[in-house]
């Protein structure tokens, strides 16, 4: 069985400027999306805040919980329900806005499963009563208390009518250490990845490595000055790619380019797409970096191989026909991956299903800029001479 | 299989060795090795990252060293005026010039760990600001944070909690990791609470409402009795007026249990002085028959009976309306000592075991669907040869499992959708492998010429492509924490064991098939 015939012979190379307006469309929207929401909209990992994933056992709804919710003070958490409907199922999270994180969701557990037990029980009086504090002095110190309320405890803890499955609290300087350490993480792992490159393409292990070192270094001094890690790292990258084009590290260049183009790309559809940054969508973006790099690579490697074999032709040919070489392995494997990426979107269930949607975007994006994006970019400096 | 080769060998020894690995996690008891290690995302269970607030420690250390330096100028008959601790600084000022060559010579033989920030002789008299030399601060700070993560550690030991995690993270943070602990709720109060158990005497001459009213006496402060009716759920605040000087602290103590009232069948804390603590114990209740002595917790009174008479041998009792998991805890966090300094909770994540089935449920779902998608797509389209990368990738996933337990690594679900990833990716060496063979048979060479000049050229290839993604996934293990650092090592150990499959493994089947089978043509 074959889908691409081994004689296919698509003029990639001509049709390069088709690919360069639909990168250039696709970053513009993915900027302009990133703009209008004013950056990429942090999950609680990195903007700091409490998630409760609570399930309960008798059916409710937003409104219910707002409400019992209001006693406590919290009035700006975000309810979602989770799963499907008939689950009872829901997600609450609460922003940093509230200055006590700390102990926040004990309370919340503590008012939601109330709040349904009074559904569940129409005899005690509504949840906000109960759940006020009498700030009032009683007289006399609590000596009498009764033994029977020590029986009663057990069974009524067990048969709560909510389960709390899930409590994530991040506080504001995690959250903020998590969001450099993530950044950095990308930095370093294009560093890495484009030394690794010029040094197996072109022999330039040396220049490559200072570069690196060069510019982490560089890193590393201005973050102590403490100016903002984002806009640093955009700086360093830029300043990598100039110096890229300088040192005539063309493969890196390619390579790198296509990396950024595929990180901004899928950010940027995550950001139209309203959906949260979180450690895993990291842990994805740094495998889509791997699994784009992988494409490009082998489109690369034929290209190296066909430039000493084809000495004849010029270089754009040989890229064309080294892209069409690898189009059958560059389809077959996209799909392999997408399937195993689309039943993980499928039936990972909810906490891994973002992940997934940011695979399955990589994916795409990645088969398709080692083609248009990656190998074209070889050419600039061929063109120049 | 009549010669069996080097390469034959090595598979055979990597094939049983991961058998010997996995199996365990598949039928407990009988093999030797653990099983692979649960994540925290899978089995339920809590993380929690503390910072231990370590001024405090700081802070204490100063405040307790001016009171020696209090009762020391008392006992020399110094003149002062004004000793107060300002952050980490004292100040203070000493009046009269008898008084200031008394303070000079008690300053140098009794005090010399203080250093002088500041000094202002004005006439008679001398303001001085005295602090700790930063190395000192220093030292404090991180005995602060040592002496915190043992406490924690003891508390939980005594907790009963299986495989705790406890370690520190960093400077002051300590990362706490309680797999499968069943009430979080009760775990956090137990790993937060400072402890620190103060005994003060009640003032009874001067009245609660005037203090409340903000006239409190010199040297008394006013501190809160919280009562939880547990049927209402109503809290009520009490107020005392206490003696600021505290009589005798926990540091004392050499045990603490949980007895129950015979009278009214309610749990209380029973505790034991070492000998010195049973002397000053006896001391106090000899010199205050008829007061109230306050049994103070971390700033909240627990109980404040009335010293009936002078009790010697040391041991007292806590009482309030406990439940006994309190009483439990209390004694348990009584026993292991007060916190050095007070910690507060700066990320916690904690997933309840039914979530952590359902992930373990859902991530094997994807799996085996995802699994057996590609394996059914490798054999329409490659054929027999599809037949081979399939098996390299069964091999693959048995691999990594072993991989997992033989590095006592953690399994976590971002590490399942790693394995899954590696399922699409592991096919990946092997596609490239079979096109390369394809172009070869394709210009006209025999099947077996064609599948070595296919691995010859595909090697080199497939060696790049891996170890980029390699990078990444050390970057990522480096950087991430907890399920990440999961994914990152399934994704590498996938990385690694593609590579012995696809390169070794499969070509070894085609080995076998093309030359010992003696095959003429080959199905790719």
């Amino acid at each position: 069985m074959q889908f691409i015939q081994p004689d296919i012979n698509i003029d990639f190379i001509g049709k390069r400027h088709i690919g360069f307006y639909v990168s250039t469309a696709l970053i513009l929207i993915s900027l302009l999306s990133l703009l209008l929401h004013g950056g990429p909209k942090y999950g609680i990992d990195f903007a700091g805040g409490t998630l409760i994933q609570i399930k309960f056992n008798v059916p409710t709804t937003v409104d219910t919980i707002k409400d019992s919710l209001k006693p406590i003070g919290i009035t700006g958490a975000s309810i979602q329900q989770y799963g499907d409907a008939s689950n009872n199922e829901y997600l609450v999270r609460a922003d940093i806005a509230y200055k006590k994180l700390e102990g926040l969701s004990d309370k919340v557990q503590q008012a939601l499963v109330q709040a349904v037990s009074n559904i569940s029980d129409i005899e005690t009086p509504p949840a906000s009563e109960t759940l006020e504090t009498s700030e009032s002095a009683t007289p006399t110190p609590t000596t009498q208390t009764v033994s029977q309320e020590i029986a009663d405890e057990q069974p009524e803890q067990a048969t709560l009518p909510a389960e709390v499955r899930r409590i994530e609290m991040v506080g504001p300087q995690v959250g903020k250490d998590l969001r450099e350490k993530a950044l950095l993480a990308m930095f370093f792992a294009l560093l890495f990845i484009t030394v690794y490159i010029s040094g197996r393409f072109e022999f330039k292990w040396g220049i490559s490595a200072i570069m690196a070192s060069g510019l982490m270094g560089g890193v590393y001094l201005i973050k102590s000055m403490g100016i903002s890690m984002p806009f640093l790292i955009v700086f360093a990258l830029i300043l990598a790619m100039v110096l890229f084009w300088c040192l005539r590290l063309q493969y890196a260049m390619g390579a790198i380019t296509a990396l950024i183009h595929d990180v901004t790309i899928t950010v940027g559809i995550f950001s139209i797409f309203d959906k949260e940054f979180t450690l895993p969508i990291i842990a994805a973006l740094l495998t889509i970096i791997g699994y784009s790099l992988n494409d490009t690579i082998i489109v690369f490697d034929r290209i190296r191989e066909n430039s000493r074999k084809l000495t004849r032709d010029t270089f754009d040919i040989v890229i064309n026909k080294s892209i069409n070489e690898t189009l059958s392995r560059t389809i077959l494997t996209s799909l392999t991956t997408l399937i195993v990426v689309l039943t993980l979107f499928l039936f990972g269930g909810g906490i891994i299903h973002d992940f997934a949607f940011a695979m399955i975007i990589g994916v795409l994006i990645g088969t398709y800029s080692s083609i248009f994006v990656a190998s074209p970019i070889l050419l600039l400096w061929k063109l120049q001479k | 299989m009549k010669n069996i080769s080097p390469r034959t060998i090595i598979i055979l020894l990597v094939l049983f060795g991961s058998l010997l690995y996995v199996l365990p996690s598949i039928h407990i008891d009988v093999w030797p090795h653990k099983k692979i290690n649960l994540g925290l995302d899978l089995q339920g269970g809590m993380h929690l990252v503390l910072e231990v607030e370590a001024e405090k420690a700081v802070e204490s250390t100063i405040e307790r060293m001016g009171h020696d330096l209090r009762r020391e100028m008392k006992t020399n008959h110094i003149k002062f005026a004004d000793l107060k601790r300002i952050a980490f600084q004292l100040h203070l000022k000493v009046l009269g010039n008898e008084s200031i060559d008394k303070f000079n010579q008690v300053l140098d033989d009794e005090f010399q760990e203080f250093r002088i920030a500041s000094r202002k002789q004005n006439g008679d008299q001398l303001s001085i600001i005295l602090d700790l030399p930063d190395s000192d601060v220093a030292e404090i700070k991180k005995k602060a944070a040592e002496q915190a993560l043992e406490t924690i550690r003891n508390r939980i030991d005594e907790f009963g909690v299986s495989e705790p995690d406890i370690r520190r993270q960093g400077e002051r943070r300590i990362l706490v990791q309680l797999p499968g602990v069943k009430d979080p709720r009760r775990a956090k109060d137990l790993i937060g609470k400072t402890a620190l158990l103060e005994f003060k005497l009640v003032d009874d001459q001067h009245s609660v409402e005037e203090a409340l009213k903000g006239k409190a006496p010199l040297g008394t402060e006013i501190l809160y009795q919280v009562v939880e009716n547990r049927q209402t759920r109503r809290k009520s605040k009490t107020p005392y007026l206490v003696e600021k000087r505290t009589t005798l602290t926990g540091e004392y103590l050499t045990d603490a249990r949980v007895n129950i009232d015979s009278q009214y069948n309610e749990p209380y804390v029973s505790i034991k002085f070492n000998k010195k603590g049973a002397r000053l114990f006896e001391r106090i209740t000899e010199s205050n028959v008829q007061r109230r002595l306050a049994i103070v917790l971390d700033n909240k009174i627990h109980s404040a009976p009335v010293i009936q008479e002078r009790i010697s041998g040391g041991e007292a009792r806590i009482t309030g309306s406990f439940t006994h998991e309190e009483a439990h805890d209390l004694a348990i966090v009584l026993r292991a000592g007060a916190l050095p300094a007070p910690v507060h909770i700066l990320e916690e994540r904690t997933v309840g075991p039914s979530l952590g089935k359902d992930s373990i449920r859902k991530g094997l779902a994807s799996m085996i669907i995802g699994g057996i998608l590609v394996i059914f797509f490798m054999i329409i389209y490659y054929k027999v040869a599809g037949l081979i990368a399939d098996i390299a990738l069964a091999l693959n996933i048995l691999l990594i499992a072993a991989g997992l337990a033989g590095f006592q690594a953690t399994l976590t679900l971002p590490g399942i959708a790693g394995i899954i990833l590696t399922i699409g990716m592991a096919v990946d060496a092997n596609v490239l492998i079979f096109e390369r063979i394809r172009e070869e048979l394709r210009i006209g060479k025999s099947p077996l010429a064609a599948v070595d000049a296919g691995y010859n050229k595909a090697t080199l290839t497939i060696l790049d492509a891996n170890v980029t993604t390699l990078i990444a996934a050390v970057v990522l293990f480096q950087f991430g924490t907890g399920p990440i650092k999961g994914f990152a090592v399934t994704l590498s150990l996938g990385v690694i064991a593609s590579l012995f499959t696809a390169l070794i493994v499969s070509r070894q089947i085609f080995d076998s098939l093309l030359i010992n089978r003696q095959l003429r043509s080959l199905s790719i």
